[in-house]
């Protein structure tokens, strides 16, 4: 009885035991397939994220209506515009007379108007371009009013509040212009802090350039204005519209299909120095407007067509030029610049709405707000808020907002991949630049040199580590007897956990002044190592037998050691006296003058040696594996037959371990493209496009270690370094995997086999 | 010959010199480092020249020989120097160290061999470190204390009694200022940190406020009067000056508590010069850097490496070894293993700024930010986690080397003969105690085989920390005494990144470069010392296992 129940116990124990043991074995099995797959889920993570931060850069813009506000006044609108914040929305009336709303309410906030001189009447009234939020009005006794829209904030009882006034750049007072008091018909102006031009037409028709130069008083801190007057020579009849440069140094007149464009500058002597021709296909010019910065025309035509014009640099002089083309559906009435990108807006008489950019020449967004109960037809006002994050847009007595969500228009396919023609820049081009000191640059991100440069820096490594990398595998693994195997295989792949900073360390400051001080002799090196290898091959080859058979067959890369030090130190030792024979003494001038290359002392060459000795043990490693792999009994039968040892090896051996080889390669291939320190150290990081071998590059990895501690978050450029590094990502998955596969397939047939 | 030709015989020649170019750029490499990193420590002998200038005036020169090179006269002549022309064809060229940056345009030129007039090494030389402006070289004078000159009194023991006294004056300082000041500081930004936290939360009660500032007035206190000592300590140390001559036969007051140490280079016997040698090896290793990094040691520097490293082993072992077992013990032969083996593949393929790229925006902007969002809302806009860090580094290095670990303990895993899973399953144990108890065991010096090429990789990896947490100079070690004494949002100091920043992006690099050399030479030995260390496990580990086959 009571040794059953100890039993009984002892069974129920080890039942509990065992069911405790099988859950823990259940547990660790998902455990352990759970972290198996993490290797998985963490590849996935890596390619996901970067494609989820690449993404935005593709998307077009969004723009969705916001608030339509019935407007009060009569006048034709001069310009629409909003605050920083997009807070209160403005109309400024061709007669100076300004309307501030709320945004949020579309109530009307204030009323203002430019107060002018009793009996005096607005004649005509111009812009400045957009980021200054300057008008200017030309009265009928020849004065002219320069007015500015100001926002201030303030918090009354802590809540922010804008208010929206006036103010007046140059005084208060009106500036007279025509001392004869005629009435100013046309009027066109800029204003900076130091200088100021107003061009105009009088009741004649003549027109006048007035410029005042200023100066700050020392004593009482005003600027005191410096007046001088000329007559533009050479104008049209009819202008239809007049245009400054805010840089005040060109006037374009638009006479019909023509745009007159001269040079002011200099006030003494005013020229016109470009007529540029406008006629496209019997349509007609509309209007023309700048584009921010100023340089670029951008000139809409009655059939949709919208073309770019900047200056180029040609045998006249810079003159402009058609750059680019745009076509929208019907015919665009009012262009808005953004204020700082190089974008645009329009609206068509019908009402459709449509976002571009110039340089990634893409159409961002384009949509007819009636579907939305927006009525933009007949727009008679259009204008970007500061930040381009709004636009406001006027038809139809209704002022319409819409917010803008458009982070990334810089950026397209084209501009990464393609030419593209920069303002200033004499031709397309395909450049990187990502940041200047200067506030109006635009950034330049075009991939193309960097994976330019990335393939040059790979291919120079390539082409000096692949031959020395598979024939010393080759005799490693075919030729090497199994005691010098040991030693020289693990050697040769300690140079791959060498730390690449240490590699571009070396190749920077110390190989590269080596290289630059002794080119003669690397050059001799690289002809006379393979003649005196061959040529010691048959001094032994010519020994009489006695000799040979005191170093034992097996030992020959010995007997070669000492003569490749020498010939590596004579090459070094005669490379001066080589330098004084054949190139002058000096042999970067030689390359210089002689053969009209450029020379960078960090060049392709040092690249090429050092990313190379990074690669090799990579390749020699793989390929030696997949030839010292291949069965004995293949070359054996081989040798049976009667081949020599170097028919079996490039006829049997070689052929079996090709596939093996190729992945050596392929593996190569993929380091020295991710390759990072030695390239940012070895070379001189310029993005420039040459082939040669005595200039740099600059390789996608290298920027990104260069330019990413830098790039703010979320920016384009942030994004662009992170599609670089997605084509590197994708570059290297796709060499691996195919080396990996193949290597795979090689496996497979060597267990047939 | 053309027999010869025939046999392939020239061929197999050409691939065996492919292997002995390849076997001696390996070694020569490795020579050459170490070389020119051994010999930084080595002190040299110190030279007096006599030179004429192109205009032929004579002048002094004392200092160091760096570098020679024979160069082609016509090179010299086409970059516009004047030479007699009966100096041959080609002309040697000394690169000297003259030290005295402060006084000189260059402490580093070139000179001709044809412009020396005479050479000779005075005895009485002496080369000084300093704590700022380099090396100063020149004949010691006098000793000033407190502003008397001494007279009458052994020159350089006394001088060497009174350097002493300034050193150890200034060491009592910077510990003050280091260990002391320093964690008042941290007190004081923790108390801040708290106030803020209190605010956020709508919590700030007056008494808690009260309580607070009551905390910060003693600490203030207690930072007044430690500043005060040091203040003292620092003046104290101040006291004495030397005066030296130069090459240009000036006098010349040197400050006291500049000066590190006063070594008379050419009185040094052979011994003497070996003591030397290791001392200054001991410095180089124990040291905190001066002069922007390029002098003094890289103490630092080693510290961040070996934390940053011994944090990422901590994390990359288990997922590694956990990912091998179920490769190659769990994992059927279909499809989804063909993808994990493509995925490791290809992890150990990506370039390692790709996962700089991934670890900057996921683990530092994502991860981080979100952490900071959470955790430490009170220190926001300035970022804890959210900036690169020694935590995101370790942690980016982890999924770098995963790899490598999986590679290693899935070949230990495959040299375990079937024939032991087979007997522990027979005798009624479980897979999972067959693993626990028989596999990882017998696996274990594969794993750290694989721990050890891990942490060699990684310790060489330099790109990825550029954008993850690395920096130039850290201020603080990610270890110090305040609490929670670790602090993993630090940022830290890599070997690997000193060697590029003082190399590449220093002021005065040809001043650095023997630092670099002899910090190369260091990581190098390091890195191969643990690459040999891991080849013997896993040469010993298949001896082992041979005999267990049979």
């Amino acid at each position: 009885m009571g040794n059953q129940s100890v039993l009984a116990t002892k069974n129920l124990l080890f039942d509990h035991g065992s069911t405790r043991r099988a859950i823990k074995d259940r547990l660790t099995h998902v455990c352990v397939t759970l972290g198996g797959t993490m290797v998985f889920v963490a590849l996935l993570m890596i390619f996901f994220y970067l494609l989820y931060v690449i993404k935005p850069i593709f998307d077009g813009a969004n723009i969705t209506p916001v608030i339509s506000i019935n407007e009060m006044g009569n006048t034709p609108a001069l310009m629409v515009g909003s605050d920083e914040q997009n807070q209160v929305l403005y109309r400024v009336s061709k007669q100076g007379h300004a309307y501030f709303y709320s945004a949020k309410t579309g109530l009307l906030l204030s009323e203002k108007q430019v107060a002018i001189p009793k009996g005096v009447t607005v004649i005509s009234s111009a812009i400045s371009v957009a980021s200054k939020q300057l008008f200017a009005l030309g009265l009928s006794n020849g004065q002219v009013m320069l007015v500015g829209i100001d926002f201030n904030v303030s918090y009354p009882n802590n809540k922010k509040t804008i208010t929206a006034q006036f103010s007046y750049p140059a005084g208060a007072a009106p500036i007279t212009l025509d001392a004869q008091g005629s009435a100013i018909t046309h009027l066109a102006f800029d204003f900076t802090d130091e200088k100021m031009s107003f061009v105009y037409q009088d009741e004649k028709g003549i027109w006048h350039l007035t410029r005042e130069d200023g100066e700050e008083n020392m004593m009482t801190e005003e600027v005191e204005w410096q007046s001088a007057q000329s007559i533009i020579p050479d104008t049209p009849v009819r202008v239809q519209q007049q245009i400054m440069l805010p840089d005040q140094k060109q006037l374009l007149l638009r006479s019909n299909n023509k745009l007159f464009v001269y040079k002011i500058d200099d006030i003494e002597a005013i020229s016109l120095v470009q007529v540029l021709e406008l006629d496209r296909n019997n349509t007609n010019v509309i209007s023309v407007s700048l584009l921010a910065g100023a340089s670029s025309l951008l000139v809409s035509y009655d059939n949709g067509l919208i073309q770019q014009y900047f200056q180029v640099n040609g045998a006249k002089g810079r003159q402009y030029q058609e750059i680019r083309d745009f076509n929208i559906q019907g015919t665009s009435d009012v262009i808005a610049s953004e204020f700082y990108r190089k974008g645009f807006a329009t609206v068509d008489k019908e009402g459709a709405l449509t976002l571009l950019y110039t340089t990634s020449q893409r159409t961002l967004f384009a949509k007819n707000f009636k579907v939305d109960n927006v009525d933009l037809t007949d727009p008679t006002a259009i204008g970007f808020s500061p930040r381009a994050n709004a636009l406001i847009v006027e038809s139809n007595k209704q002022l319409h907002l819409f917010s803008v969500d458009n982070a990334h228009p810089e950026v397209s396919w084209s501009a990464m991949w393609d030419k593209v023609w920069y303002e200033g820049y004499p031709e397309p081009k395909y450049v990187w630049q990502s940041t200047s000191g200067a506030d109006d640059f635009e950034a330049k991100l075009s991939l193309t040199p960097l994976a330019f440069g990335t393939l040059k820096a790979a291919l120079y490594a390539m082409l000096f580590a692949t031959p020395l990398a598979l024939a010393g595998a080759i005799y490693t693994a075919y030729f090497m007897s199994p005691k010098v195997r040991a030693i020289v295989k693990p050697t040769i792949e300690i140079m791959e956990a060498l730390p690449t900073v240490i590699l571009g360390f070396l190749a920077g400051l110390w190989l590269a002044p080596l290289v630059e001080d002794h080119l003669p002799g690397i050059l001799t090196l690289f002809i006379l190592m393979p003649l005196s290898i061959l040529s010691t091959a048959f001094v032994w080859y010519e020994l009489p037998l006695k000799w040979k058979q005191r170093l034992p067959d097996t030992y020959q890369e010995l007997l070669l050691l000492p003569v490749i030090c020498f010939v590596t130190w004579f090459s070094f030792a005669i490379s001066p006296a080589l330098e004084v024979v054949f190139f002058g003494g000096d042999s970067r001038l030689y390359i210089t003058n002689v053969l009209g290359m450029t020379f960078n002392q960090r060049n392709a060459l040092v690249v090429g040696i050092a990313m190379g000795f990074a690669v090799i043990p990579t390749i020699f490693s793989i390929a030696e594996d997949a030839i010292f792999s291949v069965p004995r009994h293949l070359s054996n039968g081989s040798l049976a037959l009667g081949a020599t040892t170097w028919q079996t090896l490039t006829r049997v051996v070689l052929l079996t371990a090709s596939p093996g080889i190729f992945s050596a390669v392929m593996m190569g291939l993929g380091r020295a493209v991710g390759e990072t320190m030695i390239v940012l150290m070895a070379t001189g990081n310029t993005a420039i496009m040459e082939w040669s071998v005595f200039q740099g590059m600059r390789t996608l990895a290298a920027n990104i270690a260069v330019e990413m501690p830098e790039s703010a978050i979320g920016s384009s450029h942030y994004r662009v370094l992170f599609l670089a590094a997605f084509v590197l990502f994708i570059f290297t998955f796709v060499f691996n995997t195919i080396a990996e596969v193949v290597r795979q397939r090689l496996r497979e047939r060597y267990s047939s086999l | 010959m053309g027999k010869w030709f025939k046999s392939g015989s020239p061929w197999i020649w050409m691939t065996s010199g492919a292997v002995s170019i390849c076997l001696l750029s390996v070694l020569g490499l490795l020579l050459l480092i170490a070389v020119k990193g051994l010999s930084y420590f080595w002190p040299d002998n110190i030279y007096q020249w006599q030179l004429t200038d192109p205009q032929g005036q004579e002048y002094r020169l004392i200092g160091e020989i760096y570098d020679s090179e024979e160069v082609p006269t016509e090179r010299l002549i086409a970059a516009g120097r004047q030479l007699d022309p009966n100096v041959g064809k080609m002309v040697t060229r000394y690169l000297v160290k003259t030290g005295n940056r402060e006084f000189v345009d260059l402490d580093f030129r070139w000179i001709l061999g044809s412009d020396i007039i005479s050479r000779s090494q005075p005895k009485d030389v002496a080369v000084i470190e300093r704590s700022k402006n380099g090396d100063f070289f020149g004949f010691p004078v006098a000793v000033i204390e407190d502003g008397t000159r001494l007279t009458g009194v052994a020159l350089h023991s006394t001088l060497q009694s009174h350097i002493d006294r300034a050193v150890k004056l200034n060491d009592q300082a910077r510990a003050l200022q280091k260990e002391d000041i320093g964690s008042i500081n941290y007190a004081l930004e923790k108390l801040r940190l708290k106030e803020r936290g209190y605010e956020l939360d709508n919590a700030l009660t007056s008494e808690r406020k009260k309580a607070l500032d009551a905390q910060k007035a003693t600490l203030n206190e207690q930072y007044k009067m430690l500043e005060a000592r040091f203040f003292d300590l620092r003046k104290e140390a101040a006291r004495d000056a030397l005066i030296i001559r130069d090459m240009r036969g000036k006098d010349i007051t040197l400050p006291i508590d500049s000066i590190l140490e006063v070594t008379y280079a050419n009185q040094l016997s052979f011994i003497d010069k070996v003591g030397h040698w290791f001392t200054g090896m001991g410095k180089f290793i124990s040291q905190d850097p001066r002069e922007a990094n390029t002098e003094g040691g890289v103490f630092p520097a080693i510290f961040g490496t070996v934390f940053m490293v011994l944090l990422m082993a901590v994390m990359v072992t288990p997922f590694g070894v956990i990912a091998a077992i179920y490769l190659h013990e769990y994992a059927k032969k279909d499809w989804v293993t063909k993808l994990i083996r493509i995925a490791v593949i290809n992890l150990a393929g990506v370039p390692s700024i790709v996962y700089g790229v991934f670890g900057l925006g996921f683990f530092v902007y994502m991860l981080g930010g979100s952490i900071d969002a959470l955790f430490y809302p009170e220190a926001l806009p300035a970022p804890t986690f959210g900036s690169p860090g020694v935590l995101w580094s370790a942690l980016t290095l982890a999924i770098l080397t995963l790899p490598v670990v999986i590679v290693s303990t899935e070949e230990g895993l495959s040299r375990i003969p079937s024939s032991v899973r087979q007997g522990s399953l027979a005798l009624g144990a479980t897979k999972a105690e067959t693993l626990w108890r028989i596999i990882i065991p017998m696996a274990s010096p594969a794993i750290m085989t694989g721990l050890i090429l891990a942490v060699a990789r990684a310790a060489g990896e330099v790109a990825p920390l550029m954008l993850v947490g690395v920096v130039k100079l850290a201020p603080t070690l990610p270890i110090d005494m305040n609490f929670p004494f670790v602090h993993l949002e630090r940022k830290f100091m890599h070997l690997g990144f000193h060697i590029y920043d003082v190399g590449f992006q220093s002021p005065n690099v040809e001043a650095a470069r023997p630092l670099v050399y002899a910090t190369s030479f260091l990581l190098v030995s390091v890195i191969v010392g643990l690459n040999l260390t891991a080849i013997g496990v896993r040469n010993h580990l298949r001896e082992k296992y041979r005999s267990l086959e049979h």
